[in-house]
Parts: structure tokens; C-alpha cells; sequence
């Protein structure tokens, strides 16, 4: 419990609890529910998910940091539509980076990408947090829930690619008799897979809360 | 442009690719709304409406506006804000003209708005080049397949209510996501009717 020492020792600089609060305070069964909508159908390869984490994270990053500055500015009758258009913006310079630099990646997340715009963890972010706070601190609480939901993608693609595909980042690490089970990359087994993780998740969290 | 018959893709958004147990999108509504019968069928039925007018409205604005002017780059943005008017256009008229539809109705317009599958559908036409009348087909057919998707949910859930002997960490969304997967493995029996692309 390395990162629990660490946390106490540096409690009072206010910037790392702004970073590690989507990271480890939050819950992590909150950080599953909230962005499975464009998630869970990606996460069957370790690739598709690192590239779908770093995309979300600079895009919580980024749409915090824009909400956050113009947080005076943005009426609040329209600021639905307004976190959308600054998170769409950062949305297509993720697809266009993906395009012209990981072509493949980019053709196996398809409209997945477009689908960041969507996801309920940016909006939250940006209604929750941004629009209270200052650009700064707004930032590094993107970047920390970013993180926080790429660990979660990443969780689930570790067990998904292994005994999917017998894969992991596209090489070959099952033994040569493992037989490939085919439903972990189709979506029933995305979602037997959260069911199971929530199950342990709340099981773990529950007793900490109590 | 895309050869499907739009009737062929009519089906097969409702069962073969089925856009909430296939495609899983649109999941958040799917665990938070899905409590009950009546709510769900009204939130399908609002889905159903929205995804068709939508879609309907982008795809003259994407082919005949955006490409002639070369300006496809910022589709996820004209999408997102023409989504977002649509709703709240509905809104207004709902609330002015037919006030006994708000109740069952106007309540979930608000919450269409961050759906995922409003803007899968619109993004989903341009990825696979669909004519406009494959679009009308498309987008009834994948909003009657995830309003079919809720509402078999929710049935399942108040049956489950009455047996109530989930052990305790499954409870809520835990539960609702194995159901979810029960069903996508159902449906995946319909996948030898059609195959697209």
C-alpha cells in the first residue's frame, strides 16, 4: 500500500488530491457504470482499450480545463450544450490523431471514437467538478478520471484478449492447445464480465464502507 | 453507397444487430430507467421518435450540406448540436401544444440528449454510406430494437424482484448486467437469420 502512504504524506498539497481523486477515491463500481455506453464493446483488445483510455483522458483533461475557464462565461440555461460542443471539439482531434497516426486502431474502434462525446464520465466531470472549480485543479481532475476509467478498460481487456483471442497487444501468449473462448469477445461476455467485476468490487467496497 | 435492401436492415437492427446487446450502446438509460414496465415503454417510445427525426435531419445535412463543402471534419459537431435542438424543440412543442404527452412523454426528452445511441445511429449512417431511405430504415429499426432491449429488461427485472435471493454484492447494476448478458446470448441466436456487410 505504497500509494496509501504516499497519499497521507502529501494530503495537504491540494493539487494531488485533485489528481488522485478520480484515480482512488472514487469508486471504482461508479467509474464502471458510468462510462460503460461506448466502452465495453472496445475492450476485447489491450490496443483498442489503452487507445480508448489515453483518448478519454485527454479529453476529461482538455474539456475540464475549457469548461473551467469559461465557467463565468457560460450561461447556465445552455451549459448542457455547451460542454457538449467543447467535448466534441477535443473528440474530433482524438479521431483525427487516431486516423492519421494508428489507422488500424482507428478502424476497429469505428464510431466508438465518435462516441467519447457521450460518455457520461466527460459530462460529469465538467458538471460536476469543472464548473465549480478553477482551470488548474479543474485539469488534473480530468487527467485523474481519465485515468481512473483507462485502468478500468484496461481491467477488462486483460482478461478478455488472453482468453479470447489467446492474445495479449496482438502476440501470442496462450499455450498452443488453449482453446479460444469465443463468447469473452462478443458481448455477452463483456457483460457477464462486469457483472462478475461488480460483484467483487462491491463485495471489497462494502465491508470499507461499513 | 451501401447495396443492403432497407428492409433487410430493418430486421436486422432489430434482432441480428440489435444496437444495446450487440453493439452494447445506450447502456446507462438501460440499468438506471429500466424499473419498471410502464417507464421503460415510455422511454422506448421517445427513443424510437428522436432517433428517427434525427437521424432523418442529419443525413440531408451530412451528404448535402457538409460534403459539398468539404467540411466532414466537424460532423461529430453538427451532430451533437442538431441532436441537442431536436430535443429541446420537442421540448417546447410537447410542453405548448400537448401537455397531456408531458407526463409520460416530456420527462425523458431531457435525458435523450446524452444517449448514446442518438448519435451512434447518425454516426453509424455515414461509417456504412446508407442512402436515405436505409437511414429511415436503420433508424426505426435500431430504436424499436433498443426500445425491445428496455423493455424486455425491465419485465425481467420486476420478475426478479419477486425472487429477491440475489446475493448481496449482485444486487442492482451487478445483476442487471448479467441478465444484459443472458439476453445478448439469446439474442446472438438470431445472428444465422441475416448476416450484414
Amino acid at each position: 500500500m505504497a500509494i496509501d502512504k504516499n497519499k497521507k504524506k502529501i494530503s495537504q498539497a491540494g493539487w494531488f488530491k485533485a489528481l488522485t481523486f478520480g484515480v482512488i477515491q472514487e469508486n471504482p463500481i461508479f467509474c464502471m457504470i458510468l462510462g460503460i455506453c461506448s466502452s465495453l464493446a472496445i475492450t476485447n483488445r489491450m490496443d483498442n482499450a489503452f487507445a480508448m483510455g489515453i483518448g478519454v483522458t485527454f479529453c476529461t483533461a482538455f474539456g475540464s480545463l475549457l469548461v473551467s475557464l469559461l465557467r463565468n462565461v457560460i450561461p447556465s440555461r445552455v451549459r448542457m450544450l455547451a460542454y457538449m460542443t467543447i467535448i466534441a471539439t477535443f473528440v474530433i482531434c482524438v479521431d483525427r490523431f487516431l486516423k492519421a497516426y494508428f489507422p488500424p486502431i482507428s478502424e476497429a474502434m469505428g464510431p466508438y471514437v465518435g462516441l467519447i462525446i457521450t460518455n457520461c464520465i466527460l459530462m460529469g466531470r465538467a458538471e460536476g467538478y469543472a464548473i465549480k472549480n478553477g482551470p488548474w485543479f479543474s485539469f488534473l481532475d480530468g487527467i485523474g478520471s481519465g485515468l481512473g476509467y483507462s485502468f478500468m478498460l484496461i481491467l477488462m481487456a486483460f482478461i478478455r484478449e488472453p482468453l479470447g483471442f489467446g492474445t495479449f497487444f496482438g502476440h501470442r501468449v496462450m499455450p498452443a492447445f488453449w482453446e479460444n473462448w469465443v463468447i469473452l469477445t462478443i458481448a455477452p461476455g463483456a457483460f457477464f464480465l462486469l457483472g462478475v467485476y461488480l460483484w467483487i468490487f462491491r463485495t471489497i467496497f462494502k465491508k470499507e464502507s461499513n | 453507397m451501401n447495396p443492403t435492401n432497407p428492409w433487410v436492415l430493418l430486421v436486422a437492427s432489430i434482432f441480428t444487430h440489435n444496437i444495446a446487446l450487440a453493439y452494447i450502446l445506450g447502456m446507462c438509460p438501460l440499468i438506471v430507467i429500466s424499473r419498471n414496465l410502464k417507464t421503460a415503454s415510455g422511454m422506448g417510445l421517445s427513443i424510437i421518435f428522436v432517433v428517427t427525426l434525427t437521424a432523418v435531419i442529419n443525413w440531408p445535412i451530412y451528404w448535402k450540406i457538409l460534403v459539398p463543402a468539404h467540411a466532414e471534419i466537424i460532423s461529430y459537431l453538427i451532430f451533437i448540436i442538431v441532436i441537442a435542438a431536436t430535443v429541446q424543440l420537442l421540448e417546447m412543442i410537447i410542453e405548448k401544444f400537448f401537455p397531456p404527452l408531458q407526463s409520460s412523454f416530456g420527462i425523458f426528452l431531457p435525458l435523450i440528449t446524452v444517449n448514446c445511441i442518438v448519435l451512434a445511429v447518425s454516426l453509424f449512417m455515414v461509417l456504412r454510406k446508407y442512402s436515405f431511405i436505409q437511414t429511415v430504415c436503420y433508424s426505426l429499426g435500431t430504436s424499436a430494437g433498443w426500445a425491445l432491449a428496455i423493455v424486455l429488461m425491465a419485465a425481467i427485472k420486476e420478475k426478479l424482484l419477486l425472487v429477491s435471493d440475489i446475493p448481496e454484492g449482485l444486487r442492482g447494476s451487478g445483476i442487471t448486467m448479467i441478465v444484459a448478458g443472458l439476453m445478448a446470448l439469446a439474442f446472438t441466436g438470431f445472428a444465422g437469420i441475416i448476416t450484414l456487410q
